[in-house]
């Protein structure tokens, strides 16, 4: 039924239409007259940001741990421009977001007005699709609009622009279902050819690997659970991406851990050795694919992506897959039942190979009795939270990848992290979004001291809400993986990566009404996490741990797989000669 | 491994994949790519060719559809086989865009630009001038005693020709429309 309602209106009908229940969200002159609305109803919670960028996160947090849209309200000109690097990190995450921003009346677009920005025009590269709503009448559709763009295909950070005299005029309301179907509709199924002969590939490879990503977890529950049928099913080792953690249980038999620059020597020389890559929704990220000229040099390479432009835009692949990963691996399941269930035998030897790189210990490292490894601390919180339904965010660094490392995720939608754009300020606001999501789950936020100074005002939303969320902070007092590249790099001139003038986190903790402990002697360290776990409310565990630790396994940049640095090198080798200079400029 | 190889091309069913897609050198292709034409659309094509570092050789467009609201853009742009291929997929992903058509390798096709170019002088240059503008059948569309401005439509190597020998007889101004393109046929 359509309905005559003002543009303010609008918004919350159609949010609620859509199915939303929670907005992050910060007021201001241009989208007052929706917090009016938002003020007058009860269905749609509203999440009060400290910041806009901890918004953005927030609701990526959200969407990356329940699989629907993550949805932020902010307001024009500073409000928009906050959310940019928001909507950059889901952009590049494939996240899906709706942000609606404040704009100057209609009238004033254009004179420089106050708090006027060309906010599509600044986020039309860093949003998946941006719309502009001048009239009223077109809001209804529009936001609806936003909403499937935001969900399908390849999912992403969408923005509608209303400016304010919308928000107050009169115009009639369209439900989502009297919206006339989008014509942009990406396909989903998978060219059935193309699947019978990766079908084909499977039952013949001798040595064999499935290389997984983001968009197993995208595509939803069932394609993890079609996942883990299908490497369980063939016996075939399964790698994967940071972003796709938990699509095949951790705990899994074939799990080989994940992959990349600081991924596991085994998986990382299985994706070099292998003769048969399958790629499921992962995009050949220059964190994976190291020295591109030598990636992986002797294998067919299977590509199952939703978007067409990540086919061959970094690897060329031999049998590309243009579908959602989780209908392909339905039909795929299909077809190789069909013909026989078969696999090569060959692929026990591959194991006995892979077995001899797992005997490495390639992340063992010198635990202290006198000091806290970074890398105890996590595999401790492993062992502390083990068994139970438990969300792991994570700032960007040293600490992320420690995290990737030593912890397990038994499924899908439990690892929320900046991949693609490496944002510091991600995990906090990210750990608000993911509690608020789930109310009664332990909800860990695994930081550095560094990247987690650059969001903390939301610990105030964190008190606010009454979400739980627990900072574990791995304190080096330094800018951990800067510091370690200026050590490989850069001669161990350590250009501005220590973090002077801290804190005190513990009274932090108490400013922002929450409780904070410090801990820095190995044996107290299972007694601080619990203490942590147990409390009821927002919980910062400052962990101070060995300022000079280094993450391995590394590849260094402009190194294929299998020149990889292990942790015990270091002593052996002088690692300020591990990058050459071609590799220096890399990133 | 072997026992796995793939021939060129196996996976496509497309001719385009058989050429060496690691070729070094870089190929002008023709795109023709149809949008909706709403605020914004031509922006984010442009964006997506200065964003990732692609060439604009000539770029044309217009709505060529009044009701249905929808643009052609006709866009030349030169790269090798891979990022040409990146290229289109990258098109085809912005949300207004409906077609993304290589004319380069979908079969023959015309392409056609408009050049304005303005000549003065006096003398034997003139008349020479005027003799040459014939030869290429340019029109002379504005006439005064020291000037012509000639309008000539043709190839963009045709206009490149025509300003060469415009250039000692005095040319002064150009202005060419970029490429507009039709696949020939069908």
């Amino acid at each position: 039924m359509s309905r005559s309602m003002t543009g303010a209106r609008m918004v919350v009908e159609a949010l609620r239409d859509q199915g939303v229940d929670t907005v992050f969200g910060y007021p201001g002159g241009a989208v007052l007259p929706i917090y009016d609305e938002i003020f007058q109803q009860n269905d749609i919670q509203h999440i009060l940001v400290r910041h806009e960028q901890g918004a953005v996160h927030m609701a990526e947090g959200y969407a990356r741990s329940t699989g629907k849209p993550g949805v932020v309200l902010v307001t024009s000109g500073p409000g928009a421009t906050n959310a940019v690097t928001g909507l950059t990190d889901a952009l590049l995450d494939s996240i899906p977001l709706v942000v609606l921003s404040g704009q100057v009346p209609t009238f004033m677009i254009g004179t420089d007005g106050f708090q006027e920005a060309d906010t599509v025009g600044i986020t039309r590269p860093c949003t998946k699709h941006n719309w502009l709503v001048k009239d009223t009448d077109s809001l209804a559709e529009t936001l609806h609009r936003a909403f499937h763009v935001a969900t399908s295909g390849r999912p992403g950070p969408v923005l509608v622009d209303i400016p304010k005299d919308v928000q107050f005029a009169t115009g009639t309301y369209v439900g989502p279902k009297q919206v006339e179907p989008a014509r942009y509709q990406p396909p989903r199924k998978g060219d059935v050819g193309a699947i019978t002969r990766l079908a084909e590939l499977i039952e013949r490879a001798e040595r064999p690997i499935f290389y997984t990503g983001g968009g197993v977890i995208n595509s939803g529950p069932a394609a993890s659970q079609l996942l883990t049928e299908l490497v369980e099913a063939t016996g075939f080792p399964v790698t994967s991406t940071l972003m796709g953690l938990g699509a095949y249980p951790g705990s899994g038999k074939n799990w080989l851990g994940m992959l990349g620059m600081h991924g596991l020597y085994e998986a990382n020389m299985a994706m070099h050795g292998c003769d048969l890559m399958i790629n499921l929704g992962a995009r050949f990220d220059d964190r994976i694919t190291g020295r591109v000229a030598d990636f992986s040099p002797h294998s067919v390479k299977v590509h199952v992506d939703i978007d067409p432009s990540s086919i061959n835009k970094v690897i060329r692949v031999d049998v590309p897959i243009v579908g959602d990963v989780g209908h392909v691996l339905e039909d795929l399941l299909k077809i190789w039942k069909s013909r026989g269930r078969k696999t090569n035998p060959a692929v026990k030897q591959w194991w006995a190979q892979i077995e001899q790189w797992r005997a490495r210990k390639c992340l063992s490292y010198r635990n202290s009795d006198k000091l806290i490894k970074p890398q105890y601390a996590i595999e401790r919180l492993e062992a502390l939270t083990k068994g139970r339904d438990r969300y792991i965010t994570t700032e960007v660094g040293q600490h992320q990848m420690w995290a990737a490392q030593y912890l397990h995720f038994e499924g899908p939608n439990r690892w929320m992290t900046s991949g693609g754009l490496g944002t510091m300020g991600y995990g906090l606001p990210a750990s608000i979004g993911v509690q608020v999501a789930h109310p009664e789950a332990l909800v860990i936020n695994v930081a550095g001291d560094a990247s987690w100074l650059m969001n903390m005002q939301e610990m105030g939303t964190a008190v606010q809400f009454r979400a739980p969320v627990k900072q574990f902070i791995l304190n080096n007092e330094r800018l951990g993986m800067v510091r370690q590249w200026q050590q490989l790099l850069h001669g161990e001139r350590y250009s501005q990566s220590w973090s002077e003038s801290l804190p005190d986190f513990v009274k932090l903790a108490e400013a922002f009404g929450c409780k904070g402990r410090q801990v820095s002697d190995p044996a107290s360290l299972d007694d601080a996490i619990r203490e942590m776990i147990d409390y009821d409310g927002p919980f910062i565990l400052d962990v101070l741990v060995e300022k000079h630790e280094n993450c391995f396994p590394m590849i260094p940049s402009g190194k294929p797989h299998n020149e990889m640095l292990l942790g015990d090198l270091e002593a052996a080798e002088d690692i300020g000669t591990a990058i050459q200079s071609d590799g220096a400029v890399l990133v | 491994m072997s026992a796995l190889k793939l021939e060129r091309g196996a996976s496509s069913h497309s001719a385009y994949d058989l050429r060496d897609y690691h070729a070094a050198g870089e190929e002008r292709h023709t795109l023709a790519v149809i949008v909706d034409n709403e605020a914004g659309a031509l922006a984010r094509v442009i964006g997506l060719f200065s964003g990732r570092g692609y060439n604009i050789d000539s770029l044309t467009v217009a709505e060529v559809d009044h009701t249905g609201h929808r643009s052609r853009i006709t866009l030349v742009t030169r790269g090798t086989p891979a990022v040409i291929e990146q290229i289109k997929a990258q098109l085809g992903r912005i949300v207004p865009v409906h077609e993304v058509h290589d004319l380069t390798v979908e079969g023959p096709s015309v392409e056609r630009e408009l050049g304005l170019f303005k000549v003065m002088g006096g003398g034997e240059k003139r008349v020479e001038a005027l003799r040459i503008s014939d030869i290429f059948r340019a029109k002379v569309v504005d006439s005064t005693l020291e000037s012509f401005v000639f309008e000539i439509t043709g190839t963009p190597e045709k206009l490149d020709a025509f300003a060469d020998l415009m250039r000692p007889l005095g040319l002064a101004e150009v202005a060419r429309t970029g490429v507009a393109a039709l696949s020939r046929g069908r």
